[in-house]
């Protein structure tokens, strides 16, 4: 179940090895997953690897690859762009030849468009450095250091900017404060309305709920039955 | 998911409940016993920064306000009643 898979080089520059949580059986449907990130990764982890689970049991093979900076990769996270994250998803769908992509949440921002496939809740970036950003100045607040959210974006977009704990460089912080979720050709969204519950990245502490991971892997047979979402 | 926003005290009150069940993982009946003077930032252990944050953006879609960062301070975050009073002012203040 755990392998790695190798991002392409970056600047003539070889990249590592990053690991890969597969279910593969080397069956027909083969879906591509793109993780959130950061804040959000670690409470939706065990959901991601639930619906896994469950793919499998419905027959689909499923591909979890590590970006380059993020878990047990060796690669800084602050030098990791948007675009770059774009390129190693798209470069994972075909060295893994996906037949489909399955995007969480911010992974919907770097979903290949070559694949059919479902966003889960799709989140923009400027939604997702606002969150951050205002955990960050609440926690400055507390600590008795005054920090504004303007003087904060102004330092990401400068020189980068540790939030919740996550170094993100100047470049993936402007990238993100353009970036917008887009739908590729054949792909739909599967909002949180239609999975029921509360989105398990609400949660202050990660959580679980198997009841939205059997309903999540459902809207996704359906969706490939032909049955619109 | 930005709903329309007609909240009258008792609808307010089962939203706000609702948001911080979702965000604790309670049971909504758990949530629904919150008083004007249940703690909330500084008393619940689970509610970091990271959460409470969740926390506004989640009120600013549900509630369709927009929460600025000089509005948030101890008061509004330490008890149910400060954060239930500020979410009442803002959706008066439109």
């Amino acid at each position: 179940m755990l392998s790695t898979w190798t991002p392409p080089a970056r600047d003539g520059t070889p990249a590592g090895d990053e690991l890969l949580v597969a279910f593969d059986r080397g069956r027909d449907l083969r879906l591509l997953v793109c993780p959130t990130w950061f804040d959000e990764a670690n409470k939706l982890r065990r959901f991601t690897l639930e619906v896994m689970r469950r793919l499998d049991g419905a027959g689909i093979d499923s591909l979890l690859p590590d970006l380059p900076g993020c878990n047990e990769s060796l690669a800084p996270l602050q030098q990791q762009t948007l675009e770059g994250w774009r390129a190693d998803m798209t470069a994972a769908a075909e060295a893994l030849r996906a037949t489909h992509v399955l995007a969480i949440r911010g992974g919907a921002l770097i979903a290949p468009h070559g694949l059919a496939g479902w966003h889960y809740a799709p989140q923009s970036g400027p939604k997702l450095l606002r969150g951050m950003i205002r955990a960050r100045t609440i926690a400055a607040r507390e600590a008795g250091r005054a920090e504004t959210a303007e003087a904060l974006m102004a330092q990401g977009r400068a020189e980068g900017l540790t939030l919740g704990g996550w170094a993100i460089g100047p470049a993936m912080f402007a990238a993100l404060e353009e970036a917008e979720p887009a739908l590729g050709p054949g792909q739909s969204e599967i909002a949180q309305s239609t999975v029921g519950g509360p989105g398990l990245w609400l949660r202050a502490e990660p959580g679980e709920d198997g009841g939205q991971a059997d309903r999540l892997v459902a809207r996704i047979a359906q969706s490939l039955a032909g049955a619109p979402l | 998911m930005t709903t329309s926003h007609n909240l009258d005290g008792a609808a307010l009150d089962l939203e706000l409940k609702g948001l911080i069940a979702d965000v604790l993982g309670l049971d909504p009946e758990q949530a629904q016993a919150f008083g004007p003077d249940s703690g909330l930032f500084g008393h619940l252990p689970e509610l970091d920064s990271m959460a409470v944050a969740g926390l506004l953006t989640e009120m600013e879609d549900r509630l369709g306000i927009v929460i600025e960062d000089d509005d948030v301070d101890g008061e509004m975050l330490e008890t149910y009643g400060g954060l239930r009073a500020f979410a009442e002012a803002k959706l008066g203040g439109r």
